[in-house]
This record gives C-alpha cells, sequence and structure tokens, in this order.
C-alpha cells in the first residue's frame, strides 16, 4: 500500500460509491440493483447528474427517495416515483425493449469476461456450498440495457477466473459471444470496486485495470484479482472524494440509518 | 361475490396438503399473517411460488410446510441470506426441498401467460445463463412465426391457491389495493382459488389514485387481518418495520431459536403436524 493512507479521511467503499456516481455523469436513466448500485446512483442524483431516471425492479419510474430504500420496494419509492407500474410492465414494456440506458448491478462473484454470478457459490449447483439469493431481475437486465455497470468489492473471493453460475451475462467466453446470443445490449462497459476501474478490452473483451483509486497499487488489485489481471498501458488514478461528494453521501447514509 | 371469512377459515377451506400456493406481494403488501397462519394449520408437502421468497417463505420452509420452491430472488431484502431456505437447500433440514429458479422478467411472464390462459409466454431473457439448463420443463427456445428471431418461452404457472394481501375490500369482497402494485393481480387471475387478506372492510371502496381492483367475483375468501403484511408495509397504512428484517437474520440463524420463535408465535415446531398430540397421535 502506498504511504498517504493516514491523509485519507474517507473509506474505500466511500470511494468505490463515489466513483461510481461519477460513472453516471453520461447517463439519462438507470435500473438501479439493491445496495451498492443504489447508494451510487442516488449520490449521482445529489451530486453529478440531477435528472437521472431512476427506475427500480418493483416498478418505481423515476423516483426520487430523500434516503437510500432497505428494499427494492419501500414505500419512499412509490411515493415520489412519476410513475408505478406493476412487475410485469417494468420487465415488458421498459425493460426488455432496450429503452433503459444504464443497468446498475451488484455481484457475489465476477469473471474475466464479466460474467456475473449471484446463485450458488461452490461447482455442484444441487450442493452448493453457499446458497445466494439468486437472479432478480439481473439476467434481463445484463441483456437489455444499453449499457451495463458494475459496483462490487474487489478480492479472491468475488473476482474470479470463471464463475461457479452464469447468473446475468457478461461477455459470455469472449468475444462474439453476446451477438451469438442475440443479447441487444452491449453488456457491460465498467467495473468500479473499491480499489479502482475496470473497463472490457474493446478486442478481446477481457476486463482491464484502467485506473487504481487513491492510496491503492497496482499490485493492490493483480492480488485481489484470480486471474492474471491484465493492466492498461498508463492505469490513472481516481480523483479523491471531493468534500462535497463525501458530505452528500454521508448525509444520505445518515438519513437512512435513521430512518 | 368473496366470502367474508376468518383468516383461519379462509386457510383452512383453500390451502390443502401437496397445493402449489403462491403468496405474492412485492416487497408491499406481503401476507405475512397468511403464511403464519398456513404454519399454524400445519400445511406439508407445499409447493410454494413465489418471486421474492423472502421472511414470509423463510419461515414456512423452515417450518416444514415445503416440498418444492419456485421463485426468482431468495433474499431478506436489504439485510441478506434467508437462513432457513439456505438451511433447507444446503442440509436438507427440516425436509429436502426442491427448488425451481427463474429469473423475476421469467416468473412475471409466468405469471402473465397463466393469467391470460395461455401455455406460454414469450420473453427476451435466460439465454446464455446457467438458469436454462436446470428448467428443462419451464424454459425452452422458440422461434417466432413471423420473423423467424430465436426467443425463449417460458410455461403457464397455475397455481392451485393465491394469496394476496390488500389495503381494503368491500363486504362483497371487491378488493382495492395501490401503491406498488406488484404481481398481486396476475397471481390471482392465474391461480384456481384466490385468499385476499386486507386491513379494512368497508360499505363503499372509494377511489384511489393508482389503484388496482380485484373484483370479489374472481375471489373465493376474504379475510380482514388488520396488520397482515408487518413487517412489511401496507401503503396508507403503516410502513416496514425495518428493524425486523434485521431482527428475523438472528432469529432465522439458528435452529433452536426459530423453533422457539415459531412457539413463542402458537406455530408447531418443525415437522411436527399442528394438533397432532392431541389427535392421539392418528395423524403423520
Amino acid at each position: 500500500m502506498s504511504t498517504d493512507q493516514a491523509d485519507l479521511d474517507y473509506s474505500a467503499d466511500e470511494m468505490m460509491s463515489i466513483a461510481a456516481a461519477r460513472a453516471l455523469h453520461d447517463c439519462t436513466s438507470c435500473f438501479v440493483g439493491i445496495g451498492l448500485p443504489s447508494t451510487a446512483a442516488n449520490l449521482a442524483v445529489r451530486t453529478t447528474v440531477p435528472d437521472l431516471v431512476l427506475i427500480y425492479e418493483s416498478g418505481t419510474i423515476g423516483t426520487r427517495p430523500d434516503r437510500l430504500p432497505l428494499s427494492i420496494g419501500d414505500g419512499i419509492l412509490a411515493e415520489t416515483a412519476d410513475a408505478v407500474v406493476g412487475v410485469p410492465e417494468i420487465f415488458n414494456y421498459w425493460l426488455q425493449p432496450g429503452r433503459i440506458d444504464v443497468g446498475f448491478l451488484g455481484a457475489a462473484q465476477i469473471d474475466r469476461f464479466a460474467n456475473i454470478n449471484t446463485t450458488v457459490i461452490g461447482a455442484d449447483y444441487e450442493h452448493p456450498k453457499v446458497r445466494l439469493p439468486g437472479a432478480g431481475g439481473a439476467p434481463e437486465i445484463a441483456g437489455a440495457c444499453r449499457r451495463v455497470i458494475v459496483v462490487v468489492r474487489q478480492s479472491l473471493r468475488t473476482f474470479v477466473e470463471q464463475v461457479d453460475f452464469v447468473t446475468s451475462v457478461g461477455y459470455g467466453s469472449g468475444p462474439g459471444t453476446r451477438e451469438r446470443l442475440g443479447l441487444r445490449g452491449r453488456g457491460p462497459v465498467l467495473v468500479i470496486t473499491d480499489l479502482g476501474m475496470l473497463r472490457p478490452d474493446p478486442q478481446t473483451c477481457e476486463l482491464t485495470l484502467e485506473a487504481v483509486h487513491p492510496g491503492v497499487t497496482v499490485d493492490d488489485a493483480m492480488a485481489a484479482t484470480g486471474w492474471d489481471l491484465r493492466i492498461a498501458d498508463d492505469p490513472a488514478t481516481s480523483q479523491p472524494p471531493t468534500d462535497e461528494e463525501l458530505h452528500v453521501l454521508r448525509d444520505l447514509e445518515a438519513r437512512t440509518s435513521r430512518a | 361475490m368473496a366470502d367474508i371469512v376468518s383468516l383461519t377459515q379462509g386457510v383452512a377451506r383453500l390451502v390443502h396438503d401437496g397445493d402449489a400456493v403462491a403468496l405474492e406481494g412485492f416487497t408491499h403488501l406481503i401476507p405475512m399473517e397468511a403464511g403464519n397462519e398456513i404454519i399454524r394449520q400445519g400445511r406439508r408437502d407445499l409447493t410454494l411460488i413465489r418471486m421474492t421468497p423472502d421472511i414470509v417463505y423463510d419461515r414456512m420452509i423452515g417450518a416444514g410446510c415445503a416440498r418444492r420452491l419456485v421463485f426468482s430472488w431468495g433474499g431478506n431484502p436489504g439485510v441478506g441470506s434467508l437462513h432457513r431456505l439456505r438451511d433447507a437447500i444446503e442440509h436438507g433440514w427440516p425436509e429436502p426441498l426442491e427448488i425451481e429458479e427463474h429469473s423475476h422478467a421469467g416468473m412475471v411472464n409466468r405469471y402473465v401467460a397463466g393469467a391470460s390462459g395461455l401455455p406460454f409466454a414469450v420473453l427476451r431473457g435466460y439465454v446464455g445463463t446457467d438458469l436454462m439448463q436446470h428448467l428443462p420443463d419451464s424454459v425452452a427456445s422458440v422461434t417466432c412465426p413471423f420473423t423467424g428471431e430465436d426467443l425463449v418461452a417460458v410455461s403457464a404457472l397455475n397455481p392451485d391457491v393465491a394469496i394476496v394481501h390488500a389495503q381494503r375490500a368491500d363486504r362483497s369482497g371487491n378488493v382495492q389495493l395501490w401503491g406498488i402494485p406488484g404481481v398481486q393481480k396476475e397471481a390471482v387471475l392465474a391461480a384456481d382459488r384466490a385468499l385476499v387478506t386486507v386491513e379494512e372492510v368497508v360499505d363503499e371502496l372509494e377511489p384511489v389514485a393508482g389503484e388496482v381492483i380485484l373484483p370479489g367475483w374472481v375471489i373465493d375468501c376474504v379475510a380482514h387481518v388488520p396488520g397482515g403484511a408487518a413487517p412489511s408495509y401496507a401503503q396508507g397504512y403503516y410502513e416496514r418495520e425495518n428493524a425486523e428484517y434485521v431482527a428475523w437474520d438472528a432469529i432465522s440463524r439458528d435452529r433452536a431459536r426459530f423453533a422457539a420463535w415459531l412457539d413463542e408465535h402458537g406455530m408447531p415446531a418443525p415437522g411436527r403436524r399442528a394438533g397432532a398430540a392431541t389427535a392421539g397421535g392418528g395423524l403423520t
């Protein structure tokens, strides 16, 4: 680790959420997964993209919660939404046609080609080591949104050579997979972690480390990756959080914990 | 016209051992009390159908009501795992649980097909995922007869009984719900029988913005169960008790603690049929 850690008065998770919120700067509408993506999307609305249309799979479209929802269907989402629709409608009319710009997802495991597992840990589906919640809306979000952004903490547990179960397709086994499968969205364009940011290589589709957060080295990121991680030629260092970003994020979380 | 009954009567009349039962409510209006009553009445071998089997099914699975689970996301929302569900899948406790797991888009379209009287629905989904290989009986490729495009078909869901919770019913059993409408209408229309628990029974249903009306003639029984969705919420009546979801994590993590919780709430211990002792042990 680098030596200026002591100067940093923010956590790695805060850096991750702030980097993820910044990544939505050119996003028009966002299908939001619960957890880390929801934190980042709500931060983005309060910082970089005030007009961002937040959509949750509970059928709440254009919602503006004043705190983070604890489930994807909290009352606060319905009360502040432009429109509230049923679950058939949100998936069939809104997600499926490719109307939504960014699908914002988390992951329990992600692999070299940005395939996502949220189903089971362990190779034997019938007898998993750990049973995870499962797919939810993610497979079709990953297929249909124009692009996908993933937020996940980076470790040997989460960044694996090959996911134990493909819940949501990234680039499958590499170039051409999405086209062959008929997936109409571009797929994951960015993976944001607590250590840095990765993008798929335009030729190979393999996730490539493009930036590290302040205080994180390329070696740190490699050590937290279960495959031989490709590194961009000149990886950038993320801008540290601004006072405003930190203030807004902490305020959001404080209001959430009071709720 | 639906019959207005007690919850005990409604469950006894409509839910039988071995039934395929769908308790729906997408984070909102979850029919928690109906689930508790099914445990109290000691139902067994149920196929439990639900997009998001949260606390309500964690209890029922832990109590031994279920043989099979059909679902698309099985977690404690905002908290983490469903420990009773995991214990059943990972260790077969109290009984092995077969699972059939889908995506939300797949499940919801299965309900739509069921409600529409069609054998299947069509969507863009599942392709490239490992879900598909485990679902030979309910997900298949299909070719569009007009464009030749490859799409996915999902088989219809037609539960024996659907159970949902709503804000209000009138005395004829017409049901009104609002807020996040989820998939309740589709579940009720897809099922052979339907039980609705409500916060209030009123003389007349006053219109509310965004309301869904389920006419009494598509419902068998309505039961007045105020607070029946807690710790989930009922828009306009009460909020989600987030602390209860957090507390469930600790209760459900441990088999003994879960059994104590069942006992405290007048529910039979896992694997034991309600009333078996007083019935002279004749029932197993």
